[in-house]
């Protein structure tokens, strides 16, 4: 811990792994909002604007903390990875600019309406609103994923004086054939969250008998909306990203995998422990050929291993890559299965009175959280050791003049600070969600008191 | 050439952040003297409630066209000024929370608690602005790859081995203080009535002084450490309309004042904000981010820029993306506009 790029580096992935804890509900819940507005609208059935309104309470406090832990976010690409930003900041600074002046602004306006002006916007209009904030996270998380799908794929530069990376041509930056499937996957992630989420919130409600009515509402539309997204975040989208990584970064699916040697019809690990010195898999439970099969379609297909690259190639952290990866993985199986079960009983009728299904919905509140962040792990642990895939190098890329010190000292500030987010964070959507959706009709407008 | 434009274009956007986010600072850095009551300081706070949100993404997207445009120039800052740009985070954090968190419960340690946040944190942010603009204006340590650390603090001179806190910069930070919070005060007399009005417009009326004294001081000052702004003023004396908006802001606050005229007077303190600003960054130019130590290391308007293409392709979407931003802040103050209910 006492060079400084090791302390860059935890700064960095701890700071973006808590803001991403909001950033994901933000923008699936408020497309989980604009349906049950959608629905209230057509039907008429006030129980689901009155949810609506109990989101958006949720939405609010989550948007707040979003807001807060995703300003340090910007500027850390100037504090902590100086270097870089001043090689690459002419290319990415593109994609961050236009997410600042499309959807932060876009995001900010439309939620203070969104949230304070129902009684004075009349239903349309506040559904608009609803579907301008949802719009203006979607963007929001379209701009900040090409950037970082340039990193993990570069494409549209070429190299000037100075090592400056110069952009070539703005839409083949935005059109990054990396963005399409990691977008989809990772938005299609968001829903995910926010399904469970609200099926959970929904379980708990219908096991302790309280506000039952909206406690159905809830666990039916989360379920509707979970089956969907979790089926999708595996095929197609799943699968799309695992032949990106397949095809322009080799070694790092390997390393995913805990393939250490060259095989024709590489198996698929389901539980394994590698083991770096040895160069093998422990205690490795396996199905034979699978991998072979879903990277290339063919059970023979060759597989290469991380034995066949070169060692200045191999993502620096072998293990925290394999298990991440393994995490979601298992998690995003997992997931499928209850909601798959759950939406059987849903549609039998039996859901909301089979206690065991509901305990499994309120229990698997974290699991998408927890899926979340290991994709993510998997995706920039792999990219290691490369800032910018096969372009700079993660310790060429830091930022020279700012020492180790300094850096553990800001680090344990964001973590005192965060730790008290995290609980003010906790305390306030657990009052929200005991005290439950509110019966009365609009609240009354105005803002904040 | 082009590098020129987004200079134009950053300077506007970073003003634009002063004046817009720089009357909800303003308003937290005085809600603790004149707001006396709970049903006061609700009044002050939802003055700003519907939009200090989107004021504070000004800042970021300032930042990020900035990043953009001068790549070189936002690593060396932003990894230079490492610690004060932290510190800057977590007040803009604390104070973020603290404006969303103070309405949930109902309490009389928890409201208490969150004003002295919000107050405090809104004060710092002022002087640490300041101190940053007076960084800028003294010039930085910048070594042979464009880059410098400055700690904190180290002998309070603003010599050859300053730190990002000495008397001058101090000086600045203080000249910060008082124009937010006099900016503060405009808009709260704007946007309210009754007694917290009175008391705001008297607090305004008080540090006006204060105002004109910063301002006279850290002009002095400014020129004897910084020759690049004697040189420029000379070059282009038409870049003296910059200091008259200075001038001009401070006489119309004090005459719109007197006669109660509150928007007149709200305007003549953004008017003296962008003079100030807008004076320091044309009195700095070519210079992006001056050297202290020789004048040839340092950033310049072409040396930081990033390359053409992408600043041309840059201006496709900055201008409709931004007039599509001045659209939504029109409707939203026009939609919360008029004095705020008591
Ligand atoms: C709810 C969360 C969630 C769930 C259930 C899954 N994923 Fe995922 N996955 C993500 C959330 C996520 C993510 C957080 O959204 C990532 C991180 C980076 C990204 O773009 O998406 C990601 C990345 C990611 C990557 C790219 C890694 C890289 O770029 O190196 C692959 C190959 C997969 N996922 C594959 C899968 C498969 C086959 C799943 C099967 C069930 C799966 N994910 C479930
Ligand atoms: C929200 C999801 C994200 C999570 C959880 C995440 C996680 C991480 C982690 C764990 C690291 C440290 C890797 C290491 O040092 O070994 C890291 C590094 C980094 N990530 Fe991400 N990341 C996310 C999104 C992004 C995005 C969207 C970008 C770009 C816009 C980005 C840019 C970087 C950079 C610049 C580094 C530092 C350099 C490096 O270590 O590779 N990250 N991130
Ligand atoms: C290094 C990477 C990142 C940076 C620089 C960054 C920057 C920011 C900033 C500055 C904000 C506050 C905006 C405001 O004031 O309204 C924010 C919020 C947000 N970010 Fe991030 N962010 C990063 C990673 C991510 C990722 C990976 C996603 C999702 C894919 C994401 C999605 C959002 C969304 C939807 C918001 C809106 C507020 C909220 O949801 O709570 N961000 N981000």
């Amino acid at each position: 811990m006492d060079s400084a790029l090791a302390v860059h580096r935890l700064h960095f992935a701890f700071t973006i792994t808590f803001h991403y804890l909001f950033p994901q509900l933000t923008m699936g819940l408020a497309l989980l909002i604009v349906i049950l507005k959608t629905v209230a609208l057509r039907t008429g059935d006030e129980h689901y604007n009155q949810a609506a309104r109990f989101w958006v309470k949720i939405f609010a406090i989550n948007f707040a903390m979003g807001v807060v832990t995703g300003i340090p976010m910007e500027f850390q690409f100037g504090t902590s990875w100086a270097r870089f930003s001043k090689a690459a900041g002419g290319v990415i600074g593109q994609t961050l600019a236009m997410e600042g002046v499309y959807s932060f602004f876009l995001e900010s306006t439309f939620l203070g309406l969104f949230v304070f002006g129902e009684k004075r916007l009349g239903p349309r209009l506040h559904w608009l609103s609803a579907v301008l904030v949802c719009l203006g996270a979607w963007l929001s998380g379209f701009f900040i994923i090409a950037t970082d799908a340039w990193m993990q794929h570069p494409t549209a530069y070429k190299i000037g004086p100075n090592d400056q990376v110069l952009l070539t041509s703005f839409w083949e930056l935005i059109l990054n054939p990396w963005v399409f499937w990691q977008y989809l996957h990772n938005m299609i992630g968001a829903v995910v969250t926010a399904s469970v989420v609200m099926a959970s919130i929904g379980a708990y409600y219908l096991l302790v008998a309280k506000c039952v009515e909206h406690g159905r509402i809830f666990v039916r539309t989360g379920v509707i909306t979970g089956t969907l997204a979790t089926i999708a975040m595996l095929f197609p989208t799943g699968d799309g990203q695992g032949k990106m990584v397949a095809q322009n970064q080799p070694v790092t699916l390997a390393a995913m995998e805990g393939l250490f040697d060259t095989s024709e019809g590489a198996p698929l690990v389901l539980i394994g422990q590698p083991d770096t010195d040895k160069l093998a898999l422990d205690n490795p439970i396996v199905i034979p050929k699978m991998l072979s099969f879903l990277t290339y379609r063919r059970w023979k297909a060759e597989v290469k291993g991380l034995k066949d690259f070169p060692r200045d190639q191999w993502p620096d952290n072998i293990p925290l890559l394999y298990f991440s990866y393994h995490i979601m993985l298992g998690i995003g199986t997992l997931l499928i299965l209850i909601m798959l079960v759950c939406v059987w009983s849903l549609w039998r009728a039996h859901l909301f009175n089979n206690r065991a299904l509901l305990w499994a919905l309120m229990l698997a509140l974290p699991f998408p959280y927890i899926a979340t962040t290991a994709g993510w792990m998997t995706a920039e642990l792999g990219r290691q050791p490369w800032l910018i895939y096969g372009l700079m190098r993660t310790s060429e890329g830091v930022s020279s003049r700012v020492s180790a010190g300094n850096g553990l000292f800001t680090l344990i500030g964001f973590m005192g600070l965060y730790l008290i987010l995290g609980i003010l964070f906790l305390f306030l959507v657990h009052r929200e969600i005991e005290h439950g959706p509110d019966i009365e009709a609009i609240p009354a407008a105005g803002g904040v008191q | 050439m082009i590098g020129t434009v987004w200079f134009c274009l950053v300077a506007i956007m970073i003003a634009g952040y002063v004046v817009l986010d720089g009357f909800d600072l303003g308003a937290g850095i005085i809600h603790l003297f004149v707001a006396r009551t709970e049903q006061e300081r609700q009044q002050v706070l939802r003055s700003i409630g519907p939009v200090w949100d989107g004021n504070e993404v000004w800042l970021l997207a300032a930042g990020g066209t900035l990043y953009f445009a001068f790549p070189a120039l936002y690593a060396a800052a932003f990894s230079g000024f490492y610690l004060a740009l932290m510190m800057v985070l977590w007040l803009l954090i604390l104070r973020g929370i603290s404006i969303e968190l103070r309405g949930h419960i109902e309490s009389p340690i928890w409201k208490p608690f969150w004003d002295l946040v919000f107050g405090g944190s809104s004060a710092l942010l002022a002087l640490l602005y300041g101190a940053a603009l007076g960084n800028v204006v003294r010039g930085v340590p910048l070594d042979g790859n464009g880059f410098f650390f400055l700690p904190l603090w180290t002998n309070l001179q603003p010599g050859r081995d300053a730190g990002i806190v000495d008397w001058y910069t101090l000086l600045v930070g203080g000249a910060s203080f008082v124009a937010l919070a006099i900016h503060g005060c405009c808009w709260v007399v704007l946007k309210t009535s009754g007694d917290l009005q009175r008391r705001a417009r008297q607090f305004g009326d008080r540090i006006w002084w204060a105002v004109v004294a910063f301002t006279a001081a850290i002009t002095f000052f400014s020129f004897r450490l910084q020759p690049n702004l004697n040189t420029e003023f000379e070059v282009r004396p038409w870049g003296y309309v910059f200091p008259v908006l200075v001038v001009a802001g401070l006489v119309g606050m004090y005459v719109f004042s007197v006669r109660r005229r509150d928007l007149g007077t709200f305007l003549s303190s953004c008017l003296y904000l962008v003079g100030m600003l807008t004076s320091a960054t044309f009195g700095l130019f070519p210079y992006v981010l001056p050297s202290n130590l020789e004048p040839e290391a340092g950033l310049t308007v072409s040396n930081a820029a990033a390359a053409p293409y992408g600043l041309y392709i840059g201006l496709a979407w900055w201008i409709p993306g931004m007039l599509l931003a001045a659209v939504y802040s029109v409707f939203v103050y026009q939609h919360f506009a008029g004095k705020v209910s008591d």
